[in-house]
């Protein structure tokens, strides 16, 4: 288990538990079972306090959590015959955006995603979740697939942002975000999104323009990292905590500004406490919010997309 | 003054007005060398240095230091007369020099909220708006405009780098719906002079969510079939170019702009990689393929003419001296333009007639 820096008092706590149980193991004339469950107890309620009442930078903290479940594993586990499909057809295929074909309970749909990766060598394949121009171009193409053949298309987002490098640049990065944005606006079947971690900036718009968008409780979505805003208007990439303040970047916070349809709760102590729970949260949402465009045609729903982003921001938080 | 002190005559030199609140300062410090090396010594040599360069008659052009008389500047549109700079002009200078006659219409913009979550960093959101419609005599970081070019009816908006880095907030993002909605609804195309360090991080996500705001607008214009002409100017950054800024049908940037999503000290901190001379500038955009063109801002409006009205099937346009824009075509000139000598009933401004010319 990886712990968060805030999560400090909680790993010496379930440390503790599972010393004294070792020790249990080795003796067998040791009792120390009542301890142990006095020191679980004690974790349990702690985690309860921490999670209660989380700020906005540990939620950014705990969206970018290691062992948080990722793309890949959303694939694997609520989506059935994934075929991946590959490439840009211009110049590469981006390991940092998953995509292809595959069943929703069922229901054949287009699924687009970005992955951070789980190891260290995953991570480095997939780019640490940043895509470069051909990932973008490469959700294009299967966007286009999906309102061709008229399959919804369902989004996982989940990313530090685009890929700040010279070849990404070199080979129109922002022409990509944008015309991925332009494209996630345009099809005619349904578009729907879940933000699983990190939603950062306009990596995360080029897939989260849709008809309808989910967060994870402790996911984020932000124009800027807290520490880009930090050093920028502080001058001090150390007082990324006001920052995350500031920007106004949880969940709770977005679906007070109408940019959020919906939050799905995640286990005590985050999504990577329990990954079957989470998965089957998740899964659930998706399925509601396809549910909610049931019947809509394909004007319909270019409609609804438009005025919904027309309207957005309009009341501030008030919304 | 030699035999006055020097503590005198700095208060001379300052002048009554300000004699109080020092003093005062003075005393709850309790030390005379703090109030005279923090306030009196830069205030008389901020009094020395203005004398020095008369900042109002001369400019020093940012890339060749060249002296330039402020007249001479303005009239070649704040581009150097020696190097051929391209320095920053506003909105509102642009927009005179750009439209026949410098007349042109304002576009009405919905206000947004201000100040939606209600972001405080090391000053307050309000506050740095108050600072900046100070500065810059604005209302916000875009103007939008009606108007004729060389005698074709065009819709115009132009953001102004000067008001909080041209940032894309909530206004902004409405001046470009806006802008193409009147484009919509008078059939005319809307040529997009873009210049912004980004997103405005102080309205958080609703500044991001311009990106699909203004994509949407871009689309209005695409279904009506006219066209949306981006000029990219200096700078071009961030979530703007990565929305409207390169959705245009003819993407044009003036010499020399830079025109990025992340910034090159952005990629040189995080990635440390070694950028090569003239990265992320129009004419390495325009050879890695992303641009249609770079023109010189002196020879933007000709060339806007042109392609505006081949795209409009509108015949060549007129070469020469143009005349007066038919009044009745317009609806009311805005009275800061029919101020400026560029109106002052000549049949046209000669500079701008030579615009066309070239």
């Amino acid at each position: 288990m990886n712990y968060l820096d805030f999560e400090k008092p909680l790993a010496e706590l379930e440390g503790k538990a599972e010393e004294l149980r070792a020790i249990a193991r080795a003796n067998e004339e040791a009792h120390v079972e009542d301890e142990a469950a006095a020191l679980d107890q004690k974790a349990a309620d702690l985690l309860v306090e921490l999670y209660g009442s989380l700020t906005p930078w540990r939620k950014c903290q705990v969206a970018r959590h290691p062992e948080r479940p990722h793309c890949s594993d959303y694939l694997s586990n609520i989506f059935t015959d994934y075929t991946p499909l590959a490439g840009d057809r211009g110049f590469a295929d981006d390991h940092a955006v998953m995509g292809g074909l595959a069943r929703f309970k069922d229901r054949p749909v287009v699924v687009i995603g970005q992955d951070k990766g789980n190891d260290t060598a995953t991570r480095i394949e997939r780019n640490f979740g940043m895509a470069r121009p051909e990932g973008y171009r490469k959700a294009i193409r299967l966007m286009e697939m999906a309102s061709k053949f008229n399959l919804p298309v369902v989004t996982l987002v989940d990313t530090p942002g685009a890929y700040p490098g010279k070849g990404a640049e070199e080979r129109g990065q922002s022409e990509a975000i944008a015309r991925s944005t332009e494209m996630c606006l345009q099809i005619g079947v349904p578009l729907v999104s879940v933000i699983i971690g990190e939603g950062g900036s306009g990596g995360a718009v080029a897939f989260a323009t849709g008809n309808k968008l989910a967060m994870l409780e402790h996911s984020v979505y932000s124009v800027i990292s807290p520490e880009g805003c930090a050093s920028i208007l502080w001058k001090d990439s150390d007082k990324m905590r006001e920052a995350a303040e500031a920007l106004r970047l949880t969940a709770q916070d977005l679906q007070k500004l109408g940019v959020v349809d919906r939050i799905v709760d995640e286990p005590l102590g985050g999504a990577h406490r329990d990954r079957a729970a989470t998965m089957d949260s998740v899964s659930n949402t998706i399925a509601a919010m396809l549910d909610d465009l049931q019947g809509m045609d394909a004007a319909a729903l270019i409609k609804a997309r438009r005025e919904k982003f027309l309207a957005m921001g309009s009341k501030g938080l008030a919304a | 003054m030699a035999c006055c002190t020097p503590r005198i005559a700095a208060l001379i030199a300052i002048g009554a007005k300000g004699l109080y609140l020092p003093l005062k300062e003075l005393r709850r410090k309790g030390t005379a060398m703090n109030w005279i090396s923090n306030y009196v010594r830069p205030r008389i040599n901020s009094i020395f240095s203005r004398r020095e360069t008369p900042e109002n008659l001369w400019s020093k052009c940012d890339e060749c230091g060249t002296m330039l008389f402020h007249r001479e500047l303005s009239g070649n549109l704040n581009v150097c007369t020696s190097c051929g700079h391209h320095m920053a002009i506003t909105a509102r200078d642009r927009f005179e020099a750009l439209f026949d006659g410098g007349i042109f219409t304002e576009v009405d913009v919905p206000q947004p909220v201000a100040d939606p979550l209600q972001f405080k960093d090391q000053k307050k959101y309000p506050d740095r708006m108050k600072a900046a419609q100070k500065d810059t005599g604005e209302k916000e970081a875009m103007l939008v405009a009606e108007g004729e070019i060389g005698r074709t009816p065009i819709i115009a908006a132009c953001q102004d780098f000067s008001f909080m880095a041209g940032s894309m907030g909530m206004y902004v993002g409405n001046a470009i719906i806006a802008a193409a909605q009147r484009a919509v609804d008078t059939g005319k195309p809307l040529v997009l002079f873009s210049a912004a360090g980004g997103a405005r991080m102080q309205e958080g996500i609703l500044s991001l969510m311009q990106m699909p705001r203004t994509t949407v607008a871009v689309q209005m214009l695409k279904e009506a079939g006219l066209p949306y002409i981006v000029v990219l100017t200096h700078p071009t950054t961030g979530g703007v170019t990565a929305s409207y800024a390169m959705l245009g049908d003819v993407q044009i940037a003036e010499p020399n702009a830079l025109i990025c999503f992340a910034g090159p000290r952005v990629i040189a901190q995080t990635i440390g990689e070694k950028l090569p001379e003239g990265f992320q500038r129009a004419e390495y955009l325009l050879e890695h393929g992303m641009l249609d063109r770079v023109t010189k801002r002196t020879e933007m409006k000709a060339e806007l003419v042109q392609i505006i009205r081949m795209l409009m099937h509108m015949p060549p346009p007129v070469m020469g001296d143009l005349p007066k824009p038919d009044s009745a075509e317009l609806i009311e000139p805005d009275v800061e333009a029919a101020d400026t000598d560029a109106s002052d009933g000549e049949p046209a401004d000669t500079s701008k007639a030579e615009d066309v010319k070239e």
